[in-house]
């Protein structure tokens, strides 16, 4: 199986905050993820680069083997990365279905009609179409997260990144939402996951990738992953040393 | 995971409506267009002041409504298309396509400059532009041929003052009618969405693979173009340019804000309400000199507070109305589907 995506030596810095260091990890094509670690292990960060909405500071990321390290965010969108924002960014102004519009017509480079199926296709898989001709800026927060995995749905994409799309879902909302992202798993979409809801994401993720400290700390299935002295360290206690 | 959604659902883009409303904004462009034919020339004069502020409340509202960038630099433009005049004049060229051509210039002139505004953000964007309208100026007066500080006439003109009040009368009416058709179109089309993705969020924008600079670019350049035509008719009406400080003067941009705050910032109709507010203002107030200003003042904080949607935003969220319509609604095609109202 080839990899859709390869991330290699990735490091990022804010002056002289090191938030990655040296993060090298591999994605399959088809493959569901997961990336669990403390608040301010990076993740989000990690994503961030992955989507080009960071750039690295060293280090490479290849997107079906092509290195796209120098790559805009816009054109990795266009190469098939689709990505939700933690804190949801709406285009308040626009109805939902619109927000999911945008991303159908530059995204996925749809044309009119095409686009608008594509948006309706990505509303009904979020569960969002009772609000399509609401503005995105009158949405509660939960709506708004699914609203952000409308979007890049929307955008069609290949590899899906996810962050933090669980939090703050009632636990049968968070039921309909493992089940929707196992279908786009099983649909072919290779998946990157950051969640807390570690339930919901071992429900779909067949891997684990623990960060701590922006450091790559333990990569493999979930139970031993999540049964590991480092990450048991991490997330009970001591941090690292 | 497909779907047959498009059987269940139908995406209005208000098709019957935009024609509705073209067959009538043509026929009120007929009518303006004949309308020399019917008032005297003092009121037709004065309809040209209007026309041009519409011209530039509607372009500064493209690239500040729906574009999200906040400029106080268009009077770099608007200079640039009044001295375009003098330079397409000189050159062989009647005053009147003149107009069209500094305008076409002006753009091209744009195009290098945003480089260098969009590197600046918010604020500072902003400030920017008013500091790139400045040096336009300094570098403008630095040439005699155009007057230097002094200003300037046009040489080469219409020697009738009647018909030269009619031929810039209708240029000034097929440039706003130009300016509210290219954005309504625009709007309508797929840089419409863009533009506005671009507006609430970039970092998401950039996310759903729009290319945020190119698509920002392309509407600074057309907003500099607007700016630049609306100065070519200032200039044609006051007969050249009194002075360069005045056709380069901040005063314009703080007009330009003015109008589209009070009439409704990102929408298509605010922009056209606030200029006639504006303009009916200064056609009878005008003449109370500073007290003027400071009604111009009172009336802008007023509406903020109390209408912060603007005259026509107020109109239009209140009784969910639009003239121009953009955007689109999802219609169920079944009428067990409920969609939530906005």
């Amino acid at each position: 199986m080839s990899n859709a995506l390869e991330i290699k030596g990735i490091a990022k810095s804010y002056a002289s905050l090191r938030v990655l260091e040296e993060v090298t990890f591999t994605v399959p094509a088809g493959q569901a993820i997961g990336i669990v670690g403390p608040n301010g292990a990076g993740k989000s960060t990690l994503l961030s680069v992955i989507s080009g909405t960071e750039k690295a500071s060293a280090g490479t990321v290849l997107i079906n083997g092509r290195d796209v390290t120098s790559v805009g965010s816009e054109d990795r969108t266009r190469m098939g990365i689709g990505r939700t924002f933690q804190i949801p960014r709406p285009f308040t102004n626009l109805t939902v279905f619109e927000n999911a519009l945008s991303g159908a017509t530059f995204g996925a480079g749809l044309k009119r009609k095409a686009a608008e199926d594509k948006a309706l296709e990505a509303l009904e898989i979020a569960e969002m179409m009772q609000y399509a001709n609401t503005p995105a800026g009158q949405l509660p927060l939960l709506a708004r997260k699914r609203l952000e995995l409308a979007r890049a749905l929307a955008t069609n994409p290949s590899i899906l990144l996810l962050d933090e799309i669980a939090g703050g879902l009632t636990e049968a909302e968070c039921d309909s939402l493992v089940q929707t992202i196992s279908q786009l798993r099983d649909s072919g979409i290779t998946i990157v996951w950051i969640e807390h809801v570690v339930q919901a994401l071992t429900a779909v993720v067949s891997r684990l990738v623990c960060l701590a400290s922006g450091t790559l700390i333990a990569d493999g299935d979930p139970k031993t992953v999540m049964q590991s002295p480092e990450v048991l360290e991490v997330y009970l206690g001591g941090g690292i040393k | 995971m497909t779907s047959q959604l498009s059987a269940d659902y139908k995406v209005d883009h208000f098709q019957k409506k935009a024609t509705v409303v073209g067959l009538v904004g043509a026929a009120v462009f007929l009518f303006a267009a004949v309308a020399p034919y019917i008032f005297a020339t003092d009121v037709t004069s004065a309809w040209i002041k209007l026309f041009y502020l519409i011209s530039l409340a509607t372009t500064w509202n493209l690239l500040a409504g729906y574009a999200g960038m906040v400029s106080v630099g268009q009077q770099a433009y608007i200079g640039l298309g009044a001295y375009g005049i003098f330079v397409f004049n000189d050159m062989g060229l009647d005053p009147y396509s003149s107009v069209l051509v500094a305008s076409v210039a002006v753009g091209i002139i744009a195009f290098p400059i945003s480089y260098v505004a969009f590197r600046l953000r918010g604020g500072y964007f902003a400030i920017g532009t008013w500091v790139i309208a400045e040096a336009t100026r300094q570098i403008v007066i630095r040439f005699d041929s155009l007057g230097s500080g002094r200003g300037r006439s046009i040489t080469t003109y219409t020697e009738d003052a009647i018909y030269r009040n009619l031929f810039t009368y209708w240029v000034a009416l097929a440039i706003m009618g130009l300016a509210i058709v290219a954005t309504f179109y625009l709007l309508r089309s797929r840089l419409g969405v863009a533009l506005q993705s671009i507006r609430d969020n970039e970092v998401a924008a950039k996310s759903m693979g729009i290319k945020v600079s190119q698509t920002k670019r392309i509407v600074f350049v057309v907003a500099a173009m607007g700016a630049a035509a609306a100065g070519g008719i200032i200039c044609l009406q006051g007969l050249g340019v009194a002075s360069p400080n005045t056709i380069f003067g901040v005063n314009y941009s703080a007009f330009m804000i003015f109008m589209v705050l009070i009439g409704g910032i990102g929408t298509i109709e605010g922009p056209i309400i606030g200029a006639i507010i504006y303009f009916l203002m200064d056609y009878y107030f005008s003449q109370m000199g500073l007290w003027y200003m400071v009604v111009l003042g009172v009336l802008a904080i007023l509406i903020m507070l109390f209408l912060p949607r603007g005259v026509w935003g107020e109109i239009s969220h209140r009784f969910n109305f639009k003239v121009f319509p953009v955007g689109h609604q999802v219609q169920p095609l079944f009428p067990g589907i409920k969609l939530k109202k906005k």
